[in-house]
């Protein structure tokens, strides 16, 4: 009886926490996704989760000078709009006043009379009447403080300017440009020695498994410098540059090897042992049962390592700010908007669109292809179990 | 540009085609040479036999020449490196761990590193165990789960601007953009700079690698929760185990061995991290850590190529113990076959 009761509170919690985890988990990504979309005078002025009210801005106008002057009912006037200004972002006027400490002094539409009997009116849709009983002798009028409230406005200008003017496209080609060939060399050289671990007959196996497993988490960091050595003295050696995409992709294939070797190893050597040695009964040699039943069968582990190298490979700064130099033709994404942040810091229309940019490819991936990069997870950590 | 494209795609083409040529071309000698159909019986079977030897070393051959070339060769180097000066030419001995032990910036990325191996792993099981618990009992749970491992496909840098901006600072009295410190004004508190907060600043580069790391934890611990037999909950609850009591002592300590799997290698990745502190702070602001100061040394002032293989070989000191355990369990298993 009490269960029953007890039950259905229980169950709200329990849906309302993992709203509440949710909400936590993806409200910094949608907060940058709507930043980027928004007009950026809006994105420095009011926090994204504003973005669908129209926002209040105080801003400041000047108005035309003594040139612009005509002569109305014995008045000497001046008729404009404040926002036909050059950096004037166009709105509504709620407010205006002469001094900067109070730009709400009046309602829009409203009068007030100024100095030497002249009197100013501004209009809700920024016209402004200025008047006087003298002629007007300056030759820059004066200045009118007001409260705008704009609508909001989402716009794709940003990204605009970051793919076309700030380098974000180039990279875009030169992360594929990694990216692809670092992702599919490894898999059949990692599929070729997985299999040889896993099925064939030779000395010192269980070593070279363990030096694999050994090699899994050696830090990045150590190969690093003699890698970078290395790659100096080859290129001076060949005359050629020492940062070049094979260097990168050859060096991604290296770092790869053991997380492939060691996924699709476990996987091959759970195949059912009868497949192998019927085709080794009917004569075929290794070669041949790789080709045509390993490979075939193994394709949902080598999809997940694919999944895995892929965003491995474009998610990676360290190996590519080593590897490759920082000129426009080689500069990845990474390192494109760890750039930006540096030069750019708080243009964040700049860096919020740049970011989308390169983490929108991984989420792609991601999202259609889960499942084999979920499988992979499972398959590359729960060891033990 | 285009050039760029068709040389990549080029070699795409000759990469592949290469891997296919030389592991195709290598069987087809090897058969050519030692023929398994020979005219006498001996002679067939030694080839077989022969083959048999010569075939493994085949497939693995360039996977132990990249390994060699990309791992192990560089490994030894290190080791070598950090006894050596600045261009690796003079013996210095000790000299750079010396210099290492007694520098303020190492200090500090020591202590700094043991903040994040204490806090970053248990912080990430804790939060995916919860969610894994909970996400497992109700009918949305796979777009939920999906939702908090979607951080998991976000490069480092692009987290750190995702972050950097909920982080953001404006003046006081300006209207605050940044997330947290527009929830801080609006219950009266005052903004505050929080990547550079004494101390605290190294908690909330931390929270990047958790908000990342979490779903990763939360989907291996889910599928190690799914594998605990109904039958032992069943009888658990018939018991009149409370749900926190079944938690506790019966779903923790059946997938003790998935928590220590996922706690290590979230250790692993910490001990790596550098891509967020370079992007975040650079090391400013005492937030250094021990990846992004060997990463300094590499290149500061020309490099310091033997000062930076000291910090690489502590490192590796540290992941020491972590690749021991892992090999003995692998070896276990390879017992087991």
């Amino acid at each position: 009886m009490f269960k029953k009761i007890s039950l259905e509170p229980s169950r709200f919690a329990l849906h309302f926490a993992v709203l509440v985890i949710i909400i936590l988990w993806t409200l910094p990504t949608a907060g940058l996704l709507i930043s980027s979309l928004r007009d950026k005078n809006q994105l420095a002025a009011s926090g994204w989760w504003t973005a669908l009210t129209s926002a209040d801005r105080n801003q400041v106008g000047r108005m035309k000078g003594k040139a612009d002057q005509g002569e109305k009912d014995g008045k000497f006037v001046i008729e404009g709009n404040l926002f036909e200004g050059a950096d004037a972002v166009s709105g509504k006027v709620s407010a205006f006043g002469t001094k900067v400490q109070n730009p709400g002094a009046n309602p829009a539409g409203s009068t007030v009379e100024l100095e030497g009997g002249q009197t100013l009116t501004v209009n809700a849709d920024g016209t402004y009447v200025l008047t006087s009983p003298t002629a007007f002798e300056n030759d820059r009028g004066g200045r009118v403080f007001y409260i705008s409230s704009q609508p909001p406005r989402f716009t794709v200008e940003n990204y605009e300017t970051v793919l076309f003017s700030q380098g974000i496209g180039r990279s875009f080609v030169n992360s594929l440009t990694v990216t692809i060939p670092a992702t599919i060399i490894p898999i059949l050289i990692a599929a070729f020695a997985a299999y040889a671990l896993a099925w064939m007959k030779l000395p010192f196996r269980g070593l070279i498994i363990a030096i694999i497993v050994g090699l899994l988490v050696v830090p990045l960091q150590m190969s690093l410098i003699p890698l970078l050595k290395l790659y100096n003295a080859a290129g001076t050696f060949m005359g050629v540059p020492s940062k070049t995409y094979l260097g990168i992709w050859l060096a991604h294939t290296g770092f790869g090897l053991p997380f492939a070797i060691y996924l699709l190893r476990s996987y091959i050597a759970g195949l059912p042992k009868d497949l192998i040695e019927s085709a080794q009964i009917d004569g075929a040699n290794d070669f041949k049962i790789f080709r045509r039943i390993i490979l075939p069968l193994t394709f949902p582990a080598l999809a997940s390592f694919a999944i895995f190298q892929f965003l491995w490979v474009w998610n990676d700064l360290l190996v590519a700010i080593v590897f490759l130099g920082s000129g426009d033709d080689q500069l990845v994404l990474t390192g494109r908007l760890n750039a930006l942040l540096g030069s750019r810091g708080g243009n964040w229309e700049i860096l919020t669109a740049s970011a989308f940019v390169t983490i929108i490819v991984p989420l792609t991936v991601f999202f259609s292809l889960q499942r084999y990069f979920v499988r992979g997870l499972l398959a590359g950590s729960v060891k033990g179990g | 540009m285009t050039a760029q494209i068709l040389y990549a795609f080029i070699t795409i083409i000759v990469g592949v085609g290469g891997c296919f040529g030389y592991f195709y071309g290598s069987n087809w000698l090897l058969d050519r040479v030692l023929p398994a159909d020979a005219s006498n019986d001996a002679s067939a079977v030694r080839n077989l036999k022969l083959q048999a030897m010569i075939r493994p070393w085949l497939f693995l051959g360039p996977a132990l020449l990249l390994l060699t070339v990309y791992l192990i060769y560089p490994v030894i180097e290190t080791i070598w490196l950090s006894f050596h000066g600045k261009a690796g030419e003079d013996f210095v001995g000790l000299s750079n761990y010396v210099w290492a032990f007694s520098d303020a910036q190492f200090r500090q990325s020591i202590f700094n590193n043991l903040m994040w191996l204490l806090v970053v792993p248990a912080a990430c099981t804790f939060f995916g165990l919860i969610i894994a618990v909970l996400t497992d009992r109700i009918w949305w749970g796979n777009l939920a789960r999906s939702l908090i491992f979607l951080p998991l496909a976000i490069s480092f840098v692009g987290a750190s601007v995702i972050w950097k901006f909920v982080y953001d600072y404006r003046g006081e009295g300006q209207e605050q953009i940044g997330i947290l410190n527009a929830i801080i004004t609006y219950f009266g508190g005052d903004p505050q700079v929080w990547i550079s907060l004494p101390f605290w600043n190294n908690f909330f580069l931390m929270v990047i690698l958790i908000w990342i790391q979490t779903g990763f934890a939360a989907v291996i611990l889910g599928a190690a929760l799914r594998g605990i037999p109904e039958d032992t909950l069943e009888a658990a609850t018939i018991d009149g185990a409370g749900p926190f009591k079944i938690f506790y002592r019966i779903m923790v300590p059946q997938i003790m061995g998935t928590i220590i799997v996922v706690w290590t290698t979230i250790t692993v990745l910490v001990l790596k991290v550098f891509d967020i502190v370079l992007t975040m702070t650079n090391g400013q602001w005492n937030t250094q850590v021990l990846a992004n100061l060997m990463f300094d040394w590499m290149f500061r002032g020309g490099g310091d190529f033997g000062r930076g293989a000291a910090i690489a070989i502590v490192i590796m000191i540290a992941v020491l113990p972590i690749m021991i355990w892992n090999i003995r369990q692998a070896n276990a298993e390879q017992g087991g076959h």
